[in-house]
């Protein structure tokens, strides 16, 4: 763990992989640190907020220095089904660039769990990584500047739900009538850290 | 503050059968409605958002006995005016626009309040006595320009509804806090997670050369020109989190200083930090004033 200043009000963790930040953000939102007001984990990293009325960056380096990171990162996070019609604009590259056909990347991508490890990019856009094989699907080499709220994407070792129209650089494979962000639901976001997600297949 | 019983109460904010409103009948280049915004809900992707001055915004609030992150008006570079439809108290702070400025006022049902064009500082705040009632959005009645969350930002026609005061008037008449400068402007710097990635050269630079504030920047933040700060290392950073004040250093070298509509997390590496109470005054910076630095961002 290396802990990284970031200004008079926040600390950077950097750890070495999803799994370490998934296991110290866990810990870190199940015993939460006095006066940390925000704690925002990403692939490589957890930032932690603080409020300076009520707490100094010393004693919260020192709090994340001793907490212990939860070990096994899928374990009890809930579970969310997402029904996907896989027929994505980009689903035939991506199974060319994967050497099968479409039919198996659909098999793939619903024949494993995947866990939200962090959002970003834009509200409730989860970053999701599988339990099984990794995936490594390039971007699009130039993105598309509206893609469509509920596209069901790949890009790098991530799948991921566009929340709403944006643009964006990510292969579609499919798209999903749940609304994985609605401001006016409790929770907004659908897919927060920890969250389970199980892809299936609408025919 | 100057403390002698003020000659504005908050009975003038409450007359019976009026209504506690103000219609917007002009916006100036650009009006949004501002509070404490969203703190708590970044690993949602959702950012902080709320005043780009967040003291102006207090101060404006307190001149008005309202809690000190209700929700006023942010006016940019003024041109915003309101036509009240009861008897309402209100006091603008941040950049001065014309008449009654850091001091509670009475605006009287019917009467417009009309803001000229600041000779100094970006942003004015319009408290008024019981807040700008919109619907809060996930807490909070900011407009974020980045993520599109709250209110839209104003335009000509909106009627904004006003709250009913929750504590009395301070009693304060006028609080003798100084305009936003123009021309140079120099706040503290302190390292950040990636000052590591640029040579000691870039680091001297960033505290020893002047740096413009360009037309591109907004509630997001300060796009500045200057000196290239190159970088020491090559390779792709993973995106990681920040917050308000940070100083990222793009692939142009040329540095971003965010502010209140900043990004959850960012891919290009972070050279400083701007201390948190002095990010305020980077609010009111305009197009073409010029910012130093002042501090060290080496690595620790």
């Amino acid at each position: 763990m290396r802990v990284l200043p970031s200004g008079s009000t926040a600390l950077l963790v950097e750890l070495d992989g999803l799994d370490e930040v998934l296991g110290l953000y866990a810990a870190l939102t199940a015993e939460p640190v006095e006066g940390v007001v925000d704690v925002v984990p990403a692939a490589r990293t957890v930032l932690l907020v603080t409020d300076p009325a009520v707490t100094g960056l010393a004693a919260v380096e020192q709090a994340v220095r001793q907490t212990t990171p939860r070990s096994g990162r899928r374990d009890g996070g809930e579970l969310v089904e997402l029904p996907v019609v896989y027929d994505g604009s980009d689903l035939a590259d991506v199974a060319a660039h994967l050497g099968v056909d479409a039919a198996e990347v659909v098999r793939r991508h619903t024949g494993t769990e995947w866990t939200v490890a962090f959002c970003g990019f834009a509200p409730g856009f989860g970053y999701l990584t599988p339990d099984g094989e990794p995936w490594h699907v390039p971007r699009r080499s130039s993105p598309r500047t509206k893609v469509p709220p509920g596209s069901v994407a790949l890009a790098g070792e991530f799948s991921g739900v566009y929340p709403r129209e944006s643009p964006g650089g990510w292969q579609l494979i499919g798209r999903t009538d749940v609304a994985v962000f609605d401001v006016d639901r409790e929770p907004a976001a659908l897919l927060r850290p920890g969250v389970r997600v199980r892809f299936t297949e609408v025919r | 503050m100057t403390l002698h019983g003020g000659h504005v109460t908050g009975r003038a904010a409450s007359q019976g059968g009026a209504t506690r409103s103000l219609t917007v009948l002009a916006t100036g280049p650009l009006t949004t409605v501002q509070d404490g915004g969203r703190p708590g809900q970044g690993a949602l992707g959702i950012g902080r958002s709320g005043a780009c001055d967040r003291a102006a915004a207090r101060l404006s609030n307190r001149l008005v006995g309202n809690p000190p992150d209700a929700a006023v008006l942010e006016v940019t570079l003024g041109g915003l005016v309101l036509r009240t439809g009861a008897d309402l108290v209100v006091a603008t702070t941040g950049a001065r626009c014309s008449g009654a400025h850091n001091a509670p006022t009475v605006l009287r049902a019917g009467r417009e309040l009309r803001l000229g064009l600041p000779p100094t500082g970006l942003r004015t705040y319009v408290a008024v006595r019981g807040g700008i009632a919109v619907e809060p959005v996930l807490g909070s009645r900011s407009t974020d320009l980045l993520s599109g969350l709250g209110p839209p930002a104003l335009s000509a026609g909106d009627v904004l509804p006003v709250g009913e005061p929750t504590a009395p008037m301070p009693g304060v008449d006028l609080a003798p806090v100084p305009d936003p400068p123009g021309g140079e402007v120099t706040v503290r710097v302190l390292p950040g997670p990636r000052a590591d990635w640029f040579p000691a050269e870039a680091a001297a630079a960033l505290t020893t050369t002047a740096w413009e504030v360009t037309g591109e920047s907004n509630r997001i933040g300060l796009r500045l020109a200057g000196v290239a700060l190159e970088r020491s290392r090559a390779g792709e950073l993973a995106s990681e989190g920040m917050v308000r004040g940070a100083l990222q250093v793009p692939p142009s070298g040329q540095p971003v200083l965010f502010l209140a509509d900043a990004p959850v997390t960012g891919g290009y590496p972070v050279i400083g930090y701007v201390e948190d109470a002095d990010v305020d005054r980077c609010g009111q910076l305009r197009p073409g004033q010029t910012l130093r630095f002042r501090g060290a961002v080496a690595p620790r």
